[in-house]
């Protein structure tokens, strides 16, 4: 668990390399997050705006138990809710605690065009410096989680820090010190995917639950907040967890190569007209002379023209 | 239909010609009225506002350089649209009063394939075809038309990326980028043509007037519709004129 200061691995919008990259080396932290376990308590919301001083606001009530359809800029951490009836009729009642995964690959960051507004911690948080962010929502939608959110008064976007304020410290998030059941805990990547890895086994071979895995996604890279599913393969069903969340490939292709080749090549055209007036010289108007700023005034001899 | 915008658009041209001066003097030839002068300045305008918003937000290796000039990040971004909206609107006011010089003929296709002979500077004088504009300035004009078209259908997803979602968005800057790598490199070229390319063209967008020698080189036909003359004999007339002009001063 890092102390200290935390050292930035990657920023958004900056041009040459991350000052200060490498110099330490440091744990890669993860948040493991086990469904089967959770009771919808919601204690992680309240330690969440709690800690993160945000006011307690109005709750959307559409016929489930979630506190409201979606995370906003002031509600970090939500817990989703669905009934989900099984092939046999039985009903499962699935919870996961939707928040920012900080991803390996964010693919907010690389779709920010602001320098500094995000950055990623060699520790593996992926966090928001709103006094950069200049409001464009670029990473809504490099997201694919829909974890950023905008608020149209401050023009700034926010999301979940995994409590880098805390981690900093040397403390775990507040939604971990909050949970009640132990279903969320704090450690290490390595360490907190083997306990995953093994809580999983467990759910296989004693609980009857065959496909039951770790939600990692190896199309981000994997990620630093981690889930363990009954069933792996349809996380959709746990409130629309992406099963291959991706990032545009407009942010990835083109703003890392194509954008700034394409400009350098675009720039071209003024050595190009520099050029021609060089070798080819102007236009003038014909016959040339006075007025055209070219010659002394005054009538003038017919020109030569030289052979190149 | 462009009877309609004709009638605009003369309209337009009494309104701010009733306000504004242009000297025509007795070599002179009249190039852009008033309003045409007016609105090309604030299409311009607005242009530079825009390319230079726009571009500090296109690439990290231009952030820290361009969104100075503009009071930081965030009010760049706050202004780029607003100065895209000013350039939208002046320029559907140009586009009508361009519409009728700028439509596209047979003899422009004629003028394309000597494209290489153009930028070569083979000729003195243009082709007597040649009118009003020459088919590079009618190519600026549509490629403007058209990537301004791509700039406001992805702009304003972009402006409101709530209402278009995701996707859109994603997909949308790219052809965003790419309409202003177009306009980038139309405008450098556009900017050279128009100064130090043809001495004697700047004068026409500022004072409105152009030389009549001027005229007859770059735009012949223009010439002859004009003035009613033509322009070859006039030109051949001027050499003999300067040639005797030399003579008497010996």
């Amino acid at each position: 668990m890092p102390t200290g200061t935390l050292q930035i691995r990657q920023i958004s919008g900056h041009s040459g390399s991350v000052p200060g990259a490498g110099v330490q080396r440091e744990e890669e932290v993860c948040k493991y997050i086990d469904v089967t376990t959770c009771i919808g308590c919601k204690a992680c919301e309240v330690a969440c705006v709690e800690w993160n001083d945000m006011p307690f606001q109005q709750t959307t009530f559409d016929n489930t138990y979630q506190t409201m359809p979606s995370t906003s800029w002031n509600f970090w951490n939500l817990i989703k809710f669905n009934e989900h009836q099984r092939e046999d009729g039985t009903l499962q009642w699935l919870m996961r605690k939707d928040q920012c995964m900080h991803c390996e690959d964010p693919g907010c960051l690389r779709a920010c065009p602001a320098d500094g507004a995000i950055v990623q911690y060699t520790n593996g948080i992926v966090d928001f410096q709103q006094e950069n962010c200049i409001g464009c929502q670029y990473c809504v939608s490099g997201c694919p989680f829909d974890i950023p959110k905008f608020n149209a008064l401050t023009k700034k976007v926010y999301k979940c820090t995994l409590c880098s304020d805390r981690v900093g410290q040397g403390l775990e998030p507040a939604c971990i010190k909050a949970c009640p059941t132990g279903c969320l805990k704090f450690g290490t990547k390595m360490d907190m995917k083997r306990l995953a890895e093994s809580r999983a086994r467990q759910l296989r071979e004693q609980s009857g639950f065959a496909s039951a895995g770790v939600y990692d996604p190896s199309s981000i890279n994997g990620t630093h907040v981690i889930y363990v599913l009954h069933d792996v393969t349809k996380p959709e069903l746990y409130g629309g967890l992406p099963a291959n969340p991706t990032i545009p490939v407009t942010y990835t292709l083109w703003k890392r190569i194509a954008k700034p080749v394409a400009l350098f090549l675009s720039l071209f055209a003024a050595p190009a007209a520099f050029f021609h007036y060089v070798t080819e010289g102007p236009k003038e108007s014909q016959p040339p002379g006075p007025g055209t700023g070219y010659g002394a005034p005054g009538p003038q001899p017919p020109s030569r023209e030289v052979p190149r | 239909m462009s009877t309609a915008i004709e009638r605009f658009d003369e309209g337009a041209r009494a309104r701010v010609g009733a306000h504004a001066r242009t000297i025509v003097h007795d070599d002179e030839l009249l190039r852009h009225p008033a309003y045409t002068r007016v609105l090309h300045w604030s299409v311009a305008a607005f242009f530079i506002l825009a390319l230079l918003s726009g571009f500090a937000i296109y690439t990290a290796w231009l952030y820290r350089w361009l969104t100075p000039i503009f009071g930081g990040g965030p009010m760049t971004r706050l202004l780029h649209p607003w100065f895209s909206l000013g350039f939208v609107i002046c320029f559907a006011f140009q586009l009508l009063n361009w519409w009728q010089p700028m439509s596209w003929t047979r003899d422009d296709n004629r003028w394309m394939r000597r494209l290489r002979d153009y930028v070569a500077n083979t000729d003195k004088r243009e082709p007597d075809y040649v009118g009003f504009f020459n088919a590079g300035q009618k190519a600026y004009f549509w490629v403007i038309l058209g990537s301004a078209l791509v700039f406001l259908v992805t702009g304003i997803p972009m402006w409101f990326p709530k209402t278009f979602g995701r996707t859109t968005v994603a997909v949308g800057y790219v052809l965003h980028d790419i309409a202003a790598l177009v306009m980038l490199v139309g405008f450098i070229v556009h900017v050279y043509e128009g100064t130090a390319a043809q001495p004697g063209t700047f004068r026409a967008m500022t004072r409105g007037t152009v030389e009549k020698r001027w005229a007859w080189t770059h735009h012949p036909a223009w010439y002859r519709n004009a003035t009613g003359r033509d322009p070859r004999a006039d030109y051949e007339k001027a050499i003999q004129q300067q040639r005797g002009a030399t003579r008497t001063e010996q």
